[in-house]
């Protein structure tokens, strides 16, 4: 049944129903709402939160469940995804899946709280140290946040890797009609028997571990990660298109600024001017083949990445367009959302 | 349907608008609900935005509003000009003693608290809940009652003098509209 | 012929990597003693951290985490919400890991009063990395990033782990043993015993601070090293129980 949900609560239930029993947290806006709702729902289903001394603290909390076997999670909002890097770095060298949410605020630094897209490189080029890579959704509407989460812990499962779900203020703190699917059944949950630390009595020693000491041994791992991302842009690559058949004008926008996008294409289309949107919902892999193709189309004359930030994910549009078109960018900071109008005017006057 | 609610934090200002967003979806039409959060939320400012339509709600940001809803002076000064031509401003007169600039628009002045506190000393915003129906056309007093019913699920008790704060409401803007 | 002693058998053949002298391989074999003396070996999970235990799981046989520097409390704290209520939990950690980077990781599992014991392993100085400073480096003692000696003034005070844990309500045992001389080793290892039996009764943390050596970075033989804890090191950092709930609830 449809309910009006906020998105971090609908986050928060989708994990629950997705067969998260665990949730480490620490406070801090705007996504407090996650670990509140957490708080109560996990001991009614059996399972357990902890609120953490700090960020660090929870992503540690989460290495540790996962590492047992268990589907965790954690969620923070931008200065405190800053804090986690660390052990995200270590789940991706231990091979571990999770879920981690970023409902992003502005920055650098503590910022301000209003909504902003400005931890796109931290989400997508790693953010902690060394070679590896979160998958990384970009939900755009509360429904979404809901089938994503959802998804992300089969995902983290399938690949053992973590998966990192970004919004942003706006669409944590917004109510939309939404749906929770069925409460899974943890009986049908992965096996994870044969690598998950939790005391065993078979006699053979289950370890977790990123510590690779010998040259070889950590180049072969590398390239074992690497060979698996491979195979999650294959078979994970998503993103939606919107009017693209015949637009000569493409935005280029994920999460929330997608769908301001949305409301400027059909303003333009309702003024004659033919725009249309590619909005990755994965944002890594990044679906660079659909941007590739769009651009090779003669009708196109120009893509348009709108973006809360100074332009961060206009540097993946520019690599997937390859010079083919030109690649204009639009981005608001500090907390500002851009509004249609803005990106109307925008298309208008530079026809 | 865009709508900007906006006043002092602790008016109501953001429950009206989920009383919106429930009664929207009784109606099975989509609805968004979009806050000003954060240190807003403790006695300053308080606004949001709420959207309902039957089709896919892309921006959830309103930029030009057709109903706006100021319960205080600054409020009206900050959004009336971005009410979309022929929109409506409602005003809460018991507090807010501006008029609008505007020509373009309708205007009411409704003294919602002092009509309100009647029936229910706490029902200005499900009072002016019902004030918004006959101009909003396409939700029912049903789907409002309903709305009700839900956001009050733990509260029985206060149920019917909502309902009677809402039915208050419809009657009062059916005589001006 | 008789077997008088043997390696215990949940060690593993691995060679171990730590320098001669050093307490770390005492200290390893008294959990594995003491945990197949409670018949716990099966089911026990270790954390261990960064520093010169960071390769510990290679001479555990029991299910292992390798933690980032100073988190082995909150790794545990996880692990301890999934896993059954009766598996022993251990973190194994140094002063640099557990009273520097990881002090607050380390005073809000005592808080939290996790059932998980934490075997702290006090030299005084960081190891693998090659000799500097610790928190818990002594006024006057020398060390890379301090040469001339801890000057309080300059380089701030050095901090007592287990009298500070003992304020907190959290802890159910904790207690500063040393492993210098053969007694003091049988004192560690009952400590060692009674912290996972309380784990096993699940009254909460428990905390067994090792007074411990590092001759390669002392500059000194395996027995003047042991001899500097006996003196020097046990007059700053006194051996003894500082908690224990288990008195408390007796009275």
């Amino acid at each position: 049944m449809k309910k009006l949900w906020k998105g971090n609560e609908a986050i928060a239930e989708a994990a629950v129903a997705a067969g998260c029993r665990y949730f480490f947290g620490y406070p801090i806006t705007p996504q407090n709402e996650i670990p509140e709702y957490m708080s109560w729902r996990l001991f009614e289903v059996g399972g357990a939160f902890i609120q953490a001394e700090s960020e660090v603290s929870a992503i540690n909390m989460v290495y540790g469940a996962a590492g047992a076997g268990a589907r965790a999670m954690t969620s923070s909002s931008s200065p405190g995804i800053s804090l986690k890097q660390e052990g995200i770095s270590y789940i991706a060298g231990a091979d571990l899946p999770c879920v981690i949410v970023n409902m992003m605020r502005s920055g650098p630094g503590l910022g301000g709280i209003q909504p902003a897209q400005g931890d796109y490189f931290q989400a997508t080029k790693g953010g902690g140290h060394g070679d590896y890579h979160c998958i990384v959704y970009a939900p755009s509407t509360v429904q979404e946040f809901v089938d994503i989460t959802y998804r992300a812990f089969d995902v983290a499962d399938e690949y053992r890797n973590p998966v990192m779900i970004i919004g942003d203020g706006m669409l944590g703190q917004m109510m939309e009609s939404a749906e929770i699917p069925p409460m899974r059944d943890l009986s049908t949950l992965p096996n994870k028997d044969s690598w998950a630390a939790c005391g065993h009595s078979d006699g053979k020693q289950r370890l977790i571990n990123s510590i690779r000491f010998e040259a070889d041994e950590l180049e072969a791992f590398n390239d074992y990660l690497f060979k698996k991302y491979e195979k999650i842009a294959e078979k994970e690559t998503r993103y939606e298109e919107y009017y693209n058949d015949d637009a000569e004008y493409i935005f280029v926008a994920y999460g929330s600024v997608a769908r301001i996008c949305k409301a400027a294409v059909m303003e333009l289309r309702s003024e004659g001017i033919k725009a249309g949107l590619i909005r990755p919902i994965t944002l890594y892999p990044y679906p660079s083949k659909i941007i590739n193709d769009t651009a090779k189309k003669p009708y196109v004359k120009k893509f348009i990445t709108v973006e809360m930030s100074k332009g961060q994910m206009v540097e993946d549009v520019r690599l997937a367009v390859n010079g083919a078109k030109p690649v204009e960018f639009y981005g608001r900071c500090g907390g500002n959302v851009m509004m249609p109008a803005d990106l109307v005017k925008l298309v208008k006057e530079g026809k | 349907m865009k709508i900007i609610i906006s006043g002092f934090g602790g008016q109501g200002v953001l429950s009206l608008g989920k009383f919106i967003s429930y009664s929207a979806i009784e109606e099975n039409l989509n609805t968004s609900w979009l806050p000003s959060y954060g240190p807003e939320m403790r006695g300053g400012t308080a606004n949001c935005s709420v959207i309902y339509s039957a089709e896919e709600i892309a921006a959830p940001v309103i930029d030009k509003p057709d109903v706006l809803i100021a319960f205080n002076e600054p409020s009206l000064v900050k959004f009336e000009n971005s009410v979309k031509e022929g929109g409506v401003i409602i005003i809460n007169s018991d507090i807010v003693h501006l008029k609008t600039t505007r020509k373009d628009v309708k205007f009411y002045e409704i003294p919602v608290d002092t009509l309100a506190s009647a029936i229910n000393k706490r029902g200005a915003n499900v009072y002016m809940l019902g004030v918004l129906l006959p101009i909003f056309k396409d939700i029912s007093e049903e789907a409002a009652i309903g709305a009700i019913q839900h956001v009050f699920e733990n509260k029985p008790k206060v149920i019917p003098s909502n309902i009677e704060c809402l039915k208050a409401g419809i009657e009062y803007m059916k005589q001006r509209i | 012929m008789k077997i008088v002693a043997t390696k215990p058998q949940m060690l593993t053949d691995a060679h171990m990597h730590y320098c001669p002298g050093c307490t770390h391989g005492i200290v390893h074999r008294l959990i594995a003693e003491v945990l197949e003396e409670l018949g716990k070996t099966d089911n026990a999970i270790g954390i261990m951290p960064v520093g010169c235990a960071v390769f510990g799981y290679n001479y555990f046989k029991c299910d292992m985490y390798q933690a980032a520097h100073g988190r082995a409390p909150s790794v545990a704290s996880g692990v301890r919400r999934v896993v059954n209520s009766d598996n022993i939990i251990f973190s194994y950690q140094g002063d640099g890991d557990l009273a520097s980077i990881g002090m607050a990781e380390t005073v809000h599992a005592c808080m939290r009063g996790e059932n998980i014991t934490v075997i702290f392993i006090n030299n005084q100085i960081y190891g693998m990395t090659g000799g500097q400073m610790a928190p818990t480096t002594m006024p006057g003692e020398k060390a890379t990033t301090c040469i001339y000696g801890r000057d309080p003034k300059v380089y701030g005070n050095p901090v007592h782990m287990s009298e500070m844990l003992a304020t907190l309500t959290g802890p159910a045992y904790i207690e500063r043993v040393a492993c210098f001389d053969v007694p003091h080793v049988r004192q560690a290892k009952a400590a060692i015993k009674k912290a996972f039996q309380i784990q096993m009764e699940k009254k909460g943390l428990t905390f067994i601070e090792v007074l411990a050596n590092c001759p390669t970075n002392y500059h000194m033989t395996p027995l003047e090293s042991m001899n500097f804890v006996k003196t020097k090191g046990c007059e700053f950092y006194p051996l003894g129980v500082y908690k224990d709930i288990t008195k408390e609830e007796n009275k």
